[in-house]
């Protein structure tokens, strides 16, 4: 079978077995759409919550960003785990305990007012909403790089799939049809590391070969690496930082309290029976996490050092010259799998000396005796542009593996990025079926009828994700790390207040979200431009010098965010009426696990 | 649950939450950034110690530390009689 064919078949194998669970797993009641029946086991919840989180961010672009960042690539690593014990300790088993079908419905009866709740949906409407422009724009991608349909048409045929299963299978649907999407991506990722892996370090267990020496030779895999990329003038492999120490301290905190803020996370805990299992399954979901997040960085090491060998054959010789004209590889000469990525444009060559072989290295490099090598040898600038998502994407290639597991890589992406949207999507209807129609605006609607307010919310969600998708606001490669600002500096502390502090008032709440995404926000817009429109960038503002505010980017803004949500809530509660007392009874019984019952409607 | 009981299961809740999150700041924060370029002079294998609690230790840790305060936050639901069934 040919590798389109074998593509089609594999891809389309999945995506039966995805409708095959939604018809199976149709929801029939309010209770089986918002929380899949509430009877869901903490280890299929666990794995649930690993393919709702890992999109098609963590499948196809976090190697590669990783192989390029180095060590500050473990900034990701850390940032999507670490939320994952802020979670299981500082809101998950409480959140359980309360027992209603959405986030905002706990900040409506926490907070005592329908404000609390409203500011609450906008928030969550804020960061989904940006979540989701970046996964319907890697279904588009994964369908046209791989079924050579058109992006277009890859939007429309993933909107048409999560319709199936969202619409009517609701949360339920969607929880079973993730563990069958968890299971496609997570073999569709190791597979391909396990073989490489063994052929770079002779250790099948990429964990481990990361680790291992580097084949034939007695130096390790990390420390060739080191030395190649730093003679080709970039910067040292294991120790490189993004800005500086204190950017990638504040961006791993940001990352990790934006991941326990996500309310479509969030929501996969009120599946479960109990408190004690909400503790547990996020255990769970974070070893199906492990398992890729443990992976990615030794893919990512491997692909860098496989392309660099590719071509550059002086890689592969003991003491071999990087510099010797003969040891670049002839363009005419290089291997298949490039041409076929050229055609993609995600890889493109330019031959700027005109010698007719492939320099690739770091022309930006400051480090004047490598320049001086380069400008001996005849370089004149780096001949190679690489996307980062060749990493992951063509990495069964560069390895020759067979077709199955090129076609299995093309399955694994889409199941990411449809798990993920499924589970965002979910998160923006049920805030707008629930909180805003049930919650505020049609208190008196039947079950009956919210059932059905619900999937016309998800079937308009969907629409609007699409349209999203295919025409993406100009700065759409880096909103899913915006999401994450976003969740930080709104939905985490206003939750967490909500838990820990018995005299948190609704006043308090509502400034603090408010001063937070606002503070957030003001700072995203001075970089990138008023919702990411280009040409109204206001950096001229506070001085016009990027990261202006001690060196911290944009996408690592959420955590000061946060701080200002504690701070001004803090501040505006002291001047505003204490809470009341049925309030401060209602936290002490959301502390103790005793007398769960199964989530539900009632406001 | 009488006040005082009440009062008391909150604490060891809090103190259980501190530990766990202690250990929690001093892998990642600590171990995989502060400290990594100090602990990058001690090798793990073939890993430099620093970069390999950046990409990989501090991870296995945020697993333990979950299943552990899972354990234990059962142990104090039951020694306070607020556990469920």
């Amino acid at each position: 079978m040919g590798l389109q064919a074998m593509t089609y078949f594999v891809v389309g194998l999945t995506f039966a077995i995805y409708i095959g669970i939604a018809v199976w797993a149709r929801a029939g009641s309010t209770s089986e759409f918002y929380s899949a029946g509430g009877n869901v086991g903490p280890v299929v919840n666990g794995m649930a919550i690993g393919a709702d989180w890992m999109s098609a961010a963590s499948f196809i672009s976090m190697a590669g960003l990783i192989a390029n960042m180095g060590y500050g690539g473990g900034l990701f690593l850390m940032g999507w785990t670490g939320g994952y014990v802020l979670l299981a300790m500082l809101l998950a088993p409480y959140l359980r305990k309360f027992g209603k079908y959405t986030v905002p419905s706990f900040m409506s009866s926490r907070y005592y007012s329908s404000g609390a709740a409203t500011v609450g949906v906008l928030c969550l409407l804020a960061a989904s909403l940006t979540y989701i422009i970046g996964q319907m724009t890697g279904v588009g991608v994964a369908f046209s790089r791989f079924l050579g349909v058109s992006n277009t048409m890859g939007v429309y045929i993933g909107m048409g799939i999560v319709f199936l299963y969202a619409v009517f299978g609701g949360m339920k649907g969607i929880t079973y049809t993730q563990v069958a999407q968890y299971c496609v991506l997570i073999s569709a990722y190791t597979v391909p590391a396990i073989f490489i892996s063994m052929q770079l370090t002779g250790n099948p267990l990429p964990q481990l070969g990361l680790g291992s020496n580097f084949v034939g030779t007695d130096m390790s895999l990390l420390g060739k690496l080191d030395m190649v990329v730093t003679d080709l003038g970039f910067g040292k492999y294991t120790t490189q930082v993004p800005g500086s120490l204190l950017n990638m301290f504040v961006y791993t905190l940001s990352l990790m309290i934006g991941t326990a803020g996500l309310p479509h996370v969030i929501m996969r805990f009120f599946t479960v029976a109990t408190v004690k299992d909400a503790r547990y399954s996020a255990g769970w979901a974070l070893i199906f996490i492990a398992l890729l997040y443990t992976a990615a960085p030794a893919v990512a090491a491997m692909a860098r050092l496989n392309l660099h060998a590719t071509v550059n054959t002086a890689v592969m010789q003991d003491g071999g010259d990087l510099f010797a004209a003969e040891n670049s590889i002839v363009y005419e000469s290089r291997p298949d799998w490039m041409k076929r990525w050229e055609v993609t444009g995600l890889l493109k060559f330019k031959d700027l000396n005109g010698d007719g072989r492939i320099q690739y290295y770091n022309a930006k490099s400051k480090d004047a005796d490598f320049l001086a090598k380069a400008e001996a040898a005849g370089w004149k600038g780096s001949e190679l542009s690489v996307n980062r998502d060749i990493m992951v994407l063509a990495n069964p290639e560069i390895a020759m593996l067979p077709n199955w597991v090129i076609a299995l890589v093309a399955a694994g992406g889409l199941a990411a990025a449809l798990s993920t949207a499924a589970g965002l999507l979910l998160a923006i209807s049920s805030a707008i079926s629930h909180d805003l129609f049930k919650g505020i605006w049609f208190r008196d609607m039947s079950e009956t009828q919210e059932l059905l307010a619900g999937k016309i919310a998800m079937a308009v969600s969907i629409v609007g994700a699409g349209y999203l998708g295919l025409n993406p606001p100009g700065f759409a490669a880096g909103t899913v790390a915006i999401a994450f600002g976003l969740a930080a500096s709104s939905i985490f502390p206003c939750l967490m207040m909500g838990i820990f502090s018995r005299t948190m008032n609704k006043e308090g709440a509502i400034a603090g979200m408010l001063g937070g995404i606002g503070v957030t926000m003001l700072y995203v817009f001075a970089h990138k431009g008023l919702f990411f429109i280009k040409g109204t960038e206001f950096l001229g503002l506070f001085g016009g010098k990027a990261n202006f505010f001690f060196g911290i980017s944009p996408n690592a803004f959420g955590a000061i965010g946060a701080i200002v949500n504690f701070g001004v809530a803090f501040a505006v509660k002291n001047m505003t009426p204490p809470v009341p007392e049925d309030i401060a009874q209602m936290v002490e019984d959301v502390r103790i696990p005793r007398g769960s019952k199964a989530v539900d409607g009632a406001h | 649950m009488t006040e005082n009981s009440s009062i008391a299961y909150w604490k060891d809740t809090l103190a259980l939450i501190r530990n766990m999150l202690i250990i929690w700041f001093v892998v990642s924060y600590g171990c995989g950034i502060l400290f990594a370029s100090a602990l990058n002079n001690i090798s793990l294998g073939g890993y430099p110690l620093g970069f390999w609690f950046a990409q990989q230790g501090s991870i296995y840790v945020f697993i333990i530390l979950i299943f552990v305060y899972a354990k234990k936050m059962g142990k104090i639901d039951e020694k306070y009689d607020v556990h469920e069934d």
